[in-house]
């Protein structure tokens, strides 16, 4: 038997979409651990790649395609980044609370 | 159907410029690590070469228009224009490093210049996007290495949390920046900034659902770019940033991400999005909620700076709130008819930022102590009476922060403001000028302590160095001759048009 082919609409692509970079925005928000926010980081960057790639479809493109290999890998470099600055901080405070940085006020 | 690109559609020459200071970059990426430990001394003036080199072939080519890379890079007196505000900045940050990093035992962390390269090459990309793609490349290899080197101090405590922190918000910024460019792109269907704006029009005259999706595009990539610049609400990080990272890093950051980041703004607004007028408006959109955040940036930046001790912090909200001067002028360019003045004013403002930011920041670098005390106000007590030249200089930049004619300071003000008004932000400008009178307080507190308080201004620096002094000399210069010379800055500007009008539809854009 044929699969019967379905397409989901470009709406709910963008939907779903802008759900995960909500829920990224408030993990930035809520989260106090430096982990978890770049966690929700990544959710929203990759909330950015799934509607990119949905609009690519949608426009019958590869331009937006090739976007999102851009995003990725720029995403791959500050990971790299961010984790050791993450292992520093950790290193000299054994803590990577971000309510605890403060050592300047003002 | 994928083509090969060919030579002439990739048109190396015309992005020369910045594509000199990547290879530059790269080729000393791999000499850094045959140099022997005691001849890393060397690696700085390699670096100030290839600055150089590249700042003296944007000059040439100043007048130079074309695109390279198929239309993703453009070159033309914009481009130019930024590249040597950028360039200027990075070759001023390097002789102040040089100085810095020696007196805090970091000499021989050559690292720190070839992330300082990378860093810039960034910034030209970022002036001459014509890509939204570019544009996130170009903001990503501004700020990646910045996280770096605003950590470089480690193991100091503040420099390594002012590295997270600026992390963790400008990753967070760049997630608001690749939505916003996804928003664009689905509404229009291109990611070229002349193709968003040929899609702009269309959609902009068919009143089609499309637009609310280039609206929240628009609206995220201000968040995002808000970021970079330091507006406000958008600028919890940057005292923190500013006071804890080195201070020659905190002195390009103030300098270089602002020309860059607002060099990508204005192209994205004003060449791709111009025409995103709804209706019954005379101007853009995007110019009413720059008009807000340039109102609530001069006005927080200035009143919270009044309070500030600390001269890094001090100046880290001075900065913020000449942010919100520039993005006056970003506003003004939203009306059509004043676009191309208000692009001119944010410009002339940046360049002459560039020089007076510098010299002072290169002066608090003078009176840092090795252990990175000394930047409290009180430690400008009487540096006159000790220091007549350094304290001379230090009321000329804070002058020139001010507003004060015969400085350049003031003819960036005076551009901003014109450009103001001729777009109707009357009531904008009044709040600059009374927001600037505010400014002067505590600018000129600093002239009161070294002039008229006694003190022992305890300095870091018995001697000045060479390369310190050739720094806050090229800033003085640049300053005064500006100030005085405003012609100057006129002429630069003469040939920056970038914003694309309805009549250009007709010959084809």
């Amino acid at each position: 038997m044929e699969p019967i082919p379905v397409f989901v609409p470009t709406e709910l692509y963008l939907a779903l979409a802008v759900v995960l970079f909500v829920m990224g925005a408030l993990g930035v928000v809520i989260r106090r651990s430096a982990i978890l926010i770049f966690m929700s980081i990544e959710l929203m960057l990759n909330a950015g790649n799934l509607a990119i790639v949905a609009f690519a479809r949608h426009w019958g493109q590869v331009g937006g395609q090739v976007l999102v290999f851009f995003v990725m890998t720029v995403a791959a470099a500050e990971v790299a980044v961010g984790l050791a600055l993450i292992v520093t901080i950790f290193r000299s405070r054994r803590s990577i609370n971000v309510d605890e940085l403060h050592q300047m006020e003002g | 159907m994928i083509q090969m690109p060919t030579l002439e559609s990739l048109n190396f020459g015309v992005a020369f410029p910045a594509l000199s200071l990547v290879i530059g970059a790269v080729l000393l990426l791999v000499v850094d690590v045959f140099l022997p430990e005691r001849r890393k001394g060397l690696v700085p003036w390699l670096a100030l070469l290839g600055v150089l080199v590249s700042l003296a072939v944007s000059m040439i080519n100043y007048n130079e228009v074309g695109e390279a890379f198929s239309g993703m890079f453009i070159a033309d007196p914009f481009t130019s224009l930024v590249n040597i505000i950028v360039l200027i900045s990075a070759a001023l940050s390097i002789l102040l490093a040089m100085d810095y990093l020696r007196r805090t035992e970091m000499e021989h962390r050559s690292d720190y210049y070839l992330l300082l390269l990378f860093t810039t090459s960034g910034m030209l990309f970022m002036g001459a996007a014509n890509d939204l793609i570019v544009v996130f490349v170009a903001l990503e290899l501004l700020s990646i290495p910045l996280y770096v080197l605003s950590g470089f101090r480690r193991p100091n405590l503040k420099s390594e949390e002012a590295a997270l922190k600026y992390f963790l918000l400008g990753a967070f910024a760049s997630g608001f920046l690749v939505f916003g460019i996804a928003m664009i792109y689905g509404a229009t269907g291109t990611t070229n900034l002349p193709g968003v704006w040929a899609g702009t029009a269309a959609i902009v005259e068919s009143a089609s659902p499309s637009l609310y999706l280039l609206l929240l595009g628009v609206g995220l990539i201000v968040v995002s770019l808000g970021f970079k610049v330091a507006a406000v609400p958008f600028h919890m990080w940057t005292p923190d940033v500013y006071e804890g990272a080195p201070t020659p890093v905190t002195a390009f950051m103030s300098v270089g991400t602002k020309a860059g980041s607002f060099a990508a703004l204005l192209r994205i607004l004003v060449v791709g999005l111009p025409t995103l007028i709804l209706t019954g408006a005379t101007s853009a959109a995007w110019a009413n909620t720059l008009a807000i955040l340039a109102a609530l940036t001069m006005i927080l930046g200035n009143f919270v700076a009044l309070r500030q001790m600390n001269i890094k912090r001090m100046l880290a909200y001075s900065s913020i709130a000449h942010a919100g001067y520039i993005l006056m002028a970003v506003a003004a360019a939203g009306d059509p008819a004043v676009g191309n003045q208000g692009v001119q004013a944010a410009l002339i403002y940046l360049l002459t930022y560039a020089f007076t930011n510098l010299g002072a920041f290169a002066i608090v670098i003078a009176l840092e102590r090795n252990d990175g005390t000394g930047g409290q106000l009180d430690d400008f007590r009487g540096l006159a009476s000790q220091r007549p030249v350094l304290a001379l200089l230090m009321t000329f930049f804070m002058l020139s922060l001010t507003g004060i004619p015969l400085t350049a300071g003031f003819i960036g003000k005076w551009y901003v403001f014109l450009s103001a008004i001729n777009a109707g932000l009357v009531l904008l400008a009044v709040i600059g000028a009374v927001t600037s009178v505010v400014a002067a307080f505590y600018y000129i507190r600093i002239i009161v302590r070294m002039y008229l308080q006694e003190g022992d201004a305890n300095i870091g620096t018995s001697r000045l160095s060479y390369t310190l002094g050739a720094a806050i000399l090229v800033a003085g210069l640049g300053t005064l001759i500006f100030g005085v010379l405003p012609f100057l800055v006129a002429d630069l500007t003469q040939g920056v048009q970038i914003v694309r009008t309805i009549a250009q539809i007709a010959g084809g854009g």
